[in-house]
């Protein structure tokens, strides 16, 4: 007895520092980034800078308040998302209750339908060709259409309504007269405000993030989301755009290392700050999908 | 007559369901129905349906496999996926299961928000920390200098490539796969775990044979899930990654057809490539699926 109670000791001591590793491997990187972006770039460069800013330095910050593009890049990522989730969920919803309602023909039907273009699709090419035939190429449209409905989220959501709306409800609101529409939007609507969470939560958040769309269906430089931004500043090492002329040599080299830090922290911020108040309905999306897969 | 009769009585749910499927029709058939262009020598000004077919019908198809770079561009994108799977996919799970055995719901809780953070974070983001903390004067070279005495050119190449590409998938994604199995465990009887205390079970052994055998089916679908999407995954994160030092590790079908079809307009060449690839890949799916249905009763469809 007393053996085995000495092996769960040991199993809860090495638990305990496998997670203490967990949480610095995710978290650390992070962690890092913010403070080598307000953290003179002499000490970051030489390696010295570990867990706590030294000699604050917000000279990349100023700079970055001054690029024109970075801000252009946040408002239209701010277009894009909110205009794309509110289209997405206005497709997604709706079809995602008639899909959990038994007595509609056809419904097995449509279900496959949905969820074979999940492992098959045309591609890009095809994808890009309708775009242009559409006429709807380098416009906001290009941005929100192509993947305004995606087929997880609506069977996350369907799953939802299978469980959540009981068939009672819908035969008692039948009797009372009511039709389809008031079902969905007078009793269905209001005891759904979880999914709904759900829903903009996992739209916003992909449009938000998405980059390749942009790079494919976008032309114009300034109709160009945040990541596209981001990108050319920091993987196409054009930081050095950031700083205007006439700042000298050093002050300069310093000043592109510092900027990288930054503009990453600019961009991903927004997004952390949100995580904690709203990452209850991540999980719980998930698993509303889990119970039906 | 009993089906006409069900729509007609139903017309308003078809109502909520139309703006979804108008866009399934555009958005997801529509362009399979483009696939064609793979067997034509598509001219945008004729049209897919004008463009002469293409001779021989497999033309494209042949042309790729004569490429030298085919049977490169193929290895890159099987050995990159499978390593991923090989890792991204037994590491959440382990996570799962030892966060599940933590003492404290509170610690729980908070270890499990942290964990799937990163998931929220572009590639874009992520690939752009991945630059600036592997850079020569990024932390992780001051720790390897610390071990071996000098940096390595870890981002551009391509040695190592795939390890960062894998590591840094699991930072983005362990958390976030991990929320299915830890619901899968929270919803385990503690009736078992309780008879299995009686008997005087270790954590381990608990682990062993009440955990693992109960989750098994989550599993299993969840790996037919990740084969079914073994040939597209992360093309944007590679497609990020790419320095021209390590395409010969980096690239992969799904970024070959991008640069081949919209860089240089080959629109039939790349849509022949792209149709290989998800044809691959959903018979990768099929067979999956097969094996799991036959092996555990389990299946997807």
């Amino acid at each position: 007895m007393s053996r085995k109670k000495g092996n769960d000791k040991v199993f809860n001591l090495v638990n305990g520092l496998i997670m203490v590793i967990v949480c610095i491997f995710i978290a650390y990187p992070l962690w890092y980034v913010l403070i080598a972006s307000i953290t003179d770039s002499a000490i970051v460069n030489s390696g010295k800078l570990l867990v706590l800013p030294e000699k604050i330095f917000l000279g990349g910050y100023k700079k970055i308040l001054g690029y024109k593009p970075i801000w252009t890049g946040y408002l239209n990522t701010i277009k894009y998302t909110v205009a794309g989730t509110a289209v997405s969920i206005a497709t997604t919803v709706p079809c995602a209750y008639a899909l959990s309602r038994k007595d509609l023909a056809g419904r097995k039907l449509i279900s496959v339908l949905f969820t074979f273009t999940m492992f098959f699709n045309g591609g890009i090419i095809p994808l890009y060709l309708v775009i242009n035939k559409l006429g709807i190429y380098n416009t906001i449209f290009a941005m929100i259409l192509p993947s305004a409905v995606s087929v997880y989220n609506l069977i996350v959501c369907r799953s939802f309504f299978d469980s959540n709306v009981p068939n009672e409800l819908v035969e008692a609101a039948k009797i009372d007269g009511g039709n389809d529409f008031d079902i969905f939007f007078k009793i269905v609507l209001p005891i759904s405000s979880t999914i709904i969470a759900v829903m903009i939560l996992f739209y916003a958040t992909s449009i938000w993030n998405s980059f390749m769309n942009a790079l494919m269906f976008m032309g114009d430089q300034e109709k160009m989301p945040l990541q596209v931004i981001l990108r050319n500043l920091i993987l196409s090492n054009q930081a050095s755009s950031v700083l205007s002329a006439g700042t000298d040599m050093i002050e300069r080299m310093k000043l592109a290392e510092q900027l990288k830090y930054g503009v990453i922290v600019v961009s991903a911020l927004p997004l952390l700050i949100v995580y904690p108040f709203v990452q209850k309905y991540f999980a719980k999306g998930v698993m509303i999908g889990a119970v039906k897969g | 007559m009993k089906f006409k009769k069900a729509i007609v009585h139903n017309w308003r749910l078809y109502v909520l369901m139309l703006p979804a499927l108008i866009w399934l029709i555009i958005f997801a058939y529509y362009p399979m129905y483009g696939l064609l262009i793979s067997f034509k020598d598509y001219k945008g000004a004729l049209g897919i349906m004008g463009s002469p077919w293409a001779k021989p019908i497999w033309k494209h198809f042949a042309e790729f496999f004569t490429t030298s770079i085919a049977g490169n561009v193929i290895r890159n994108t099987l050995v990159l996926s499978f390593l991923t799977i090989l890792f991204s996919f037994p590491i959440p799970i382990v996570f799962a299961i030892l966060l599940n055995q933590l003492n404290g719901k509170r610690k729980r809780k908070l270890i499990q928000t942290v964990s799937y953070a990163p998931y929220f974070i572009s590639n874009v983001v992520v690939v752009s920390i991945l630059n600036v903390i592997c850079a020569p004067s990024g932390f992780v070279n001051t720790i390897i200098k610390g071990i071996i005495g000098r940096p390595l050119l870890l981002m551009s190449s391509a040695e190592y490539f795939r390890t960062m590409y894998i590591v840094s998938n699991i930072w983005q994604t362990m958390g976030f796969s991990a929320i299915v199995y830890i619901a899968a465990l929270t919803g385990i009887s503690p009736d078992y775990y309780e008879a299995a205390i009686m008997d005087g079970a270790t954590k381990l052994q608990r682990i062993r044979h009440i955990d693992l055998p109960l989750i098994m089916p989550t599993i299993i679908i969840m790996l037919v899930l990740a084969l079914g999407n073994v040939m597209t995954i992360g093309y944007e994160k590679v497609y990020l990654m790419q320095a021209g030092t390590n395409t010969q590790v980096s690239e992969i079908i799904s970024t070959y057809v991008y640069k081949v079809g919209l860089q240089n307009a080959q629109y039939s060449f790349a849509t022949a490539v792209g149709l290989f690839n998800s044809v691959v890949n959903f018979l990768i799916l099929m067979a999956a699926n097969v094996v799991a249905k036959k092996t555990s009763d389990i299946s997807i469809f």
